[in-house]
């Protein structure tokens, strides 16, 4: 975000307690010191206001980038992203654009109940007009935010508060990971795992204990970004394998992982040896229960399970 | 104690104001044109609706006129608008041509949105004209957000932001209040009072005095006789130079009056008397009472007025036959105008599928 910032006056951080307190999961902090408090700011509790607000600044040519505590919270703010971002370049005939950026966690397993565990990364994605993006590496997270900041479309960013504490490898130097590209994370020949956000990386631990443990060779396609969608690089693999899962931190009805199979099964159906088998979230709000929340999420185990299913 | 002046309110004779008394015949006539060709407008535009070449839902301005006509004469460079669905007066009122609004209502591909938006969105973002919304109150937060970039690229200007009387009970009207008064952003809330939110009339849905809300977060606030475009042109003055000069917000209510239903879908038969609606058609009529005063001071002759009138209907006419003659959009258009990347494939920098049929 610091070189988006340096590279164009018109980024402006917008959030709460993105300035003073740098950031709820320190994502912002520094910021404020560096670039000050025009460039930096701290929003009231108010995401209708203020993402609505984002949205009228960037038709003037803004590139708010904004952050939403929790992703949870889209749904105060739902008529502003959906209604109004997504529809009024549609609705002008193409006359008005809405280069914002909106990003924050999106994700389970932190024992915060149901109104604070939503993933709605398949909501988002079913409205034309805006883009979805869902990063598992700090790599890929500074690579396409940096894409994000400079699209001129919508872009709807969702992280993980557990994987924020993953260390991994990030050069100084920019770089940019394009929307709508897949990334193999791990090259395989039997089965095919179609994954993305913090699954991937449950699902890297397992394809490890299917190699050393059931000499199962599984592939897994990160798929970055979900719309756009890189669907060429999971047929390839599926034209490898011959057998998919699909692993995803949602609920199944509608899903992403849905969406998948249904273009799987367009596309490839010739090349499945096996159904497609998907693995999402077990289907009820999310239960705060700390050890029972971790089954209810996509875990190592129930990823294993699922694979070996598929392989059965 | 509110650190803001009370309301004013505007003068005796409102020709006499500092905005208005020095307008010249051709700024007044201009004026009376604009109401005028609002008015033949949504006459026509109704017409149109009727004999079934217009789909959807529209909701006439018929009777609002001097709202938008007495605001928007007051636009300069940097000042910008966005109203609610009820928006063919003030893209009128901008500059926006007949034509292309007449197309936009038959669906045409000539339309001011190709088409694809509809009577309840319209826009112009040449003319600082930002739709055109569809949601009540929805549009208060991209108004407050209009003013926010002015502010930020350091601009002098102001954003009016139109609503209903029925949007001020939607929480993100009030968000935008918090936010505007907040970060001192160049905005004024224009709540267009027409007295009924739908069928229900403002006693019965709303509490409490509607612009004085604004004390709560601490903006000043004024109420306006929205049949006399010059007291809008007063009152509005004031409030624009406060937000260009000052960066400070306010909220102005102008009380004003439909004649027709909410939109062509209410028969206007269950909440007022049709004989309110012609007490208001005799007396207050906002461009009957403009064009007396203009021909009483002498500044219009009653033939000049008549054919000015007589202009504005042609000019719909004219605009009508536009919009009939002209092509649909096609299938293939359907998909256009959703990503800004889509559209200009040359720079184009994601991959990906984007659409999924």
């Amino acid at each position: 975000m610091a070189e988006e910032l340096e590279n164009d006056e018109n980024v402006v951080i917008l959030g709460e307690e993105v300035a003073e307190f740098n950031g709820s999961y320190k994502v912002t902090e520094g910021l404020l010191e560096k670039f000050g408090p025009k460039r930096i700011v701290d929003t009231p509790i108010s995401e209708a206001g203020f993402i609505g607000m984002g949205v009228g600044a960037s038709m003037l040519g803004v590139r708010p980038v904004m952050e939403l505590m929790f992703w949870s919270f889209y749904s105060v703010a739902f008529d502003q992203i959906l209604n109004n971002a997504a529809n009024v370049r549609y609705m002008s005939g193409g006359l008005i654009n809405c280069p914002i950026v909106i990003r924050g966690p999106a994700n389970g397993g932190t024992n915060v109940g149901a109104t604070h565990s939503h993933t709605p990364e398949n909501v988002l994605a079913s409205h034309p007009g805006v883009k979805v993006v869902v990063p598992s590496t700090a790599y890929d997270a500074k690579g396409l935010l940096k894409s994000a900041i400079r699209d001129n479309d919508p872009v709807m960013f969702l992280e993980n508060t557990l994987l924020y504490g993953v260390k991994g490898e990030v050069p100084e130097e920019e770089y940019f990971i394009p929307l709508g590209l897949a990334d193999v994370k791990r090259k395989g020949t039997d089965l095919t795992i179609v994954t993305y956000g913090r699954c991937v990386l449950h699902s890297l631990e397992v394809a490890e204990i299917l190699e050393k443990e059931h000499d199962i060779s599984a592939e897994v396609v990160d798929l970055r970004s979900i719309r756009p969608l890189d669907i060429d690089t999971v047929l390839a693999s599926v034209a490898k394998t011959h057998r998919v899962l699909i692993v995803e931190e949602q609920k199944p009805f509608c899903s992403v992982a849905t969406q998948v199979a249904y273009m799987i099964q367009s596309e490839a159906f010739d090349e499945l040896d096996a159904p497609i088998k998907r693995l999402s979230t077990i289907d009820a709000p999310a239960i705060y229960s700390p050890p029972i929340e971790i089954e209810q999420l996509p875990n190592p185990k129930r990823i294993l399970a699922a694979a070996l299913e598929v392989m059965a | 104690m509110s650190k803001k002046s009370n309301p004013s309110t505007h003068s005796a004779d409102t020709a006499k104001a500092a905005i208005n008394k020095d307008l010249s015949k051709q700024e007044k006539h201009e004026l009376l044109r604009t109401m005028m060709r609002i008015r033949r407008f949504e006459e026509r535009s109704l017409r149109a609706y009727q004999g079934k070449k217009v789909g959807g839902f529209m909701h006439a301005y018929i009777g609002q006129e001097a709202v938008a006509v007495g605001c928007c004469s007051l636009m300069g460079k940097n000042d910008h608008a966005i109203t609610t669905y009820r928006d063919h007066g003030h893209a009128i009122a901008v500059g926006m041509g007949m034509n292309e609004q007449m197309a936009e209502l038959y669906g045409k591909a000539t339309g001011c949105s190709k088409g694809k938006g509809g009577s309840m969105h319209f826009f112009a973002p040449n003319l600082n004209f930002w739709g055109g919304h569809g949601i009540v109150g929805g549009q208060v937060p991209l108004g407050t957000g209009l003013a926010y970039a002015l502010k930020y690229k350091g601009l002098k200007g102001a954003s009016m932001t139109f609503l209903g009387d029925g949007a001020v009970n939607q929480g993100a009207v009030h968000e935008s209040y918090n936010l505007a008064a907040l970060w001192q952003l160049p905005v004024v809330f224009v709540i267009e009072n027409n007295g009924y939110s739908m069928g229900t009339s403002q006693e019965r849905s709303s509490a409490g005095e509607l612009s004085k809300r604004a004390e709560g977060y601490d903006m000043s606030w004024d109420t306006c006789d929205g049949h006399d475009v010059y007291a809008v042109r007063e009152i509005m003055d004031k409030h624009l130079t406060l937000a260009r000069e000052k960066c400070e917000p306010s909220v102005v209510e102008v009380r004003t009056y439909r004649y027709r239903g909410h939109s062509v879908a209410d028969p206007d038969n269950t909440y007022r008397r049709k004989s309110d609606i012609e007490e208001y058609r005799k007396t207050k009529d906002p461009i009957q009472t403009f064009q007396k005063r203009l021909i009483d001071e002498g500044s219009i002759t009653e033939d000049e007025a008549t054919q000015i009138d007589k202009a504005a209907r042609a000019e719909a006419e004219t605009a009508a036959e536009f919009a009939e003659a002209s092509p649909w959009p096609t299938v293939e258009d359907i998909q256009k105008d959703v990503y800004w990347e889509v559209d200009n494939p040359s720079e184009r920098k994601s991959t990906g599928r984007i659409f999924f049929n």
